[in-house]
């Protein structure tokens, strides 16, 4: 193996991060967009990673070719959020926040025996293409092609995003409903719909993400949405839960102290860059206990 | 144009409205008075179908509110503009107002009510691009008003537009109010500035702990005894 210059090394080391944070920020829209709505922390969105990428699977084993199988799975996640708010959440909107975040924990343990009951426990090799998995070679620099491709693809999302956002009249209406539901229902903004979309947009998020994160570990298991759920609910609250720009800073903040500390933690303590990842953040909240841009003032009712 | 029929209305375990009967008609200025507690915005929350009445009913022009859906009650042509005035603070001035025509399919006529709206409040065209929240707070009841208008209200509904503003703004408030009623909209006033509501309104209704104790013309209230110790803060037991 070249040894890399120590730039080599931090350019490196930069895309690692900012991919690794581009899975965090899309995987953390869908959550805060949802939170932001509907006050819902949906743990089960890690789920939806989990079923993209076992309907991306299974039709690719059926003989779908990679690229149509990959649409087909985002489309069955996308389905799957909507049969979740449909059937778990829209009965039980408007309950306490308690009531509504045990309500996702059902729906989690109940996707995740399904899937378990049906794909077995054990882990499966996930059937990612050359584009997604191969090594290109920059001089001395190796970088992953999925880091390459979950950089750009976040980018396009993001700009597409913030313009739908930012420019459609769904957009708005969804920041409308996010201040203020009653006032949005008296102007006759049709509140359902914008729960739909965005239950909609979490879930093709996180359909991307799960081909995303396949291809990055190589393979996939039933409980495989714990962990990226868990990182953009972390990355939601750096950034402040229900805040758009902050849950994506937020993702790329969490990717880069992740790179970081990797790096520069001794070797004997990198099993748990974690535990310091998550010091950090207790300390960050001890300054700033509504993330970084989240609001600084109370909440209303 | 709008009847309320004997409704009895719930909020949570309190009896806020016990068999309250109120009419609207089309043009007129009807003002809906009382203290503190009294039932208005109640009436008001029934009527947009926030709250459901669990005896009675609420027509309009035939159709049975009491079904429907507040968002099919805005469709309708039954506006509400909110006590305390909830505008959007991160939305900007224009996206506020755009999110009171959300539902109008007319793209056409929303020029000409936008140019009607900042006719009534030119300020608002001055902060077209700035955020609700930087308003002040007459600034922000002009907006929360403007966005009702861009729903095009065949019948408005104040609630307490007055609520914790200077004087010289409220003038100007009423002063839109009254000039919306000559131009025909149709406006159901909730207020407990009394005097000034009375002074604008065709017909009034005064309301007490859920019931309505006196209606009539402006002219009949005024000569009332009750009215006279509401004016000075008591209750008429």
């Amino acid at each position: 193996m070249t040894s890399l210059t120590p730039f080599e090394f931090i350019i490196q080391q930069a895309i690692n991060a900012i991919s690794i944070g581009s899975i965090y920020a899309l995987m953390a829209i869908g959550l805060t967009m949802v939170f932001g709505i509907l006050r819902l922390i949906n743990f089960a969105h890690g789920d939806l990673i989990m079923v993209g990428s076992y309907a991306t699977l299974f039709l690719t084993l059926a003989g779908v070719p990679f690229w149509i199988a990959v649409g087909g799975g985002i489309a069955i996640s996308c389905l799957t959020g909507l049969l979740m708010e449909r059937v778990a959440y829209r009965p039980i909107r408007g309950a306490q926040d308690v009531s509504m975040l045990l309500t996702s924990f059902a729906v989690t343990i109940f996707l995740e025996n399904i899937a378990i009951l049906m794909f077995s426990p054990s882990s499966r090799p996930f059937p990612a293409p050359g584009l997604l998995n191969s090594a290109m070679n920059f001089g001395a620099l190796r970088v992953n092609s999925v880091d390459i491709i979950a950089i750009v693809v976040a980018g396009i999302l993001l700009i597409l995003l913030t313009f739908f956002i930012t420019r459609t009249d769904m957009g708005t209406s969804m920041r409308a409903v996010s201040q203020d539901l009653l006032a949005s229902r008296l102007m006759g903004i049709n509140t359902n719909r914008v729960f739909v979309t965005a239950f909609g947009i979490g879930s093709i998020l996180a359909g991307i993400v799960g081909i995303l994160w396949s291809a990055r570990v190589g393979k996939i298991d039933p409980l495989m949405g714990f962990y990226p759920v868990l990182k953009a609910f972390v990355a939601c609250v750096i950034g402040g839960l229900g805040s758009l720009p902050g849950a994506v800073m937020g993702g790329y903040i969490l990717g880069f102290l992740e790179i970081l500390l990797q790096g520069i933690l001794p070797a004997s303590l990198t099993p748990f860059r974690d535990a310091f990842v998550f010091s950090i953040l207790i300390v960050l909240l001890l300054f700033r206990p509504n993330g970084l841009l989240g609001s600084t003032e109370m909440e209303k009712f | 144009m709008l009847k309320v029929e004997n409704i009895e209305v719930y909020y949570g375990h309190i009896h806020a409205l016990k068999g309250v009967s109120l009419d609207v008609r089309e043009g007129e200025l009807v003002s809906l008075l009382g203290a503190n507690g009294a039932g208005k915005s109640t009436m008001l929350m029934t009527i947009s179908g926030i709250i459901r009445p669990r005896i009675g009913t609420v027509t309009y022009q035939d159709i049975d509110l009491t079904k429907k859906i507040p968002e099919e009650i805005v469709l309708q042509g039954i506006v509400q503009c909110p006590e305390g005035r909830r505008i959007f603070g991160s939305l900007t001035v224009i996206e506020n107002l755009r999110m009171g025509a959300v539902r109008r399919k007319d793209r056409a006529e929303l020029k000409k009510d936008l140019e009607w709206v900042f006719s009534l409040f030119p300020v608002l065209e001055a902060r077209i691009s700035q955020s609700g929240a930087t308003l002040s707070g007459g600034e922000q009841q002009m907006l929360a008003i403007g966005r009702s208008l861009m729903a095009k209200p065949r019948l408005l509904m104040l609630d307490e537009p007055s609520l914790g503003l200077a004087p010289l703004v409220v003038q100007e408030i009423f002063k839109v109010i009254q000039q919306l009623h000559q131009q025909g909209v149709t406006i159901l006033l909730v207020e407990q500035n009394a005097r000034q509501a009375m002074a604008i309104a065709d017909r009034c209704y005064l309301l007490e702990t859920g019931h309505v104790v006196l209606s009539g013309t402006a002219a009949d209230l005024k000569s009332n005894i009750a009215v006279e110790q509401f004016y000075l803060g008591g209750t008429a037991k």
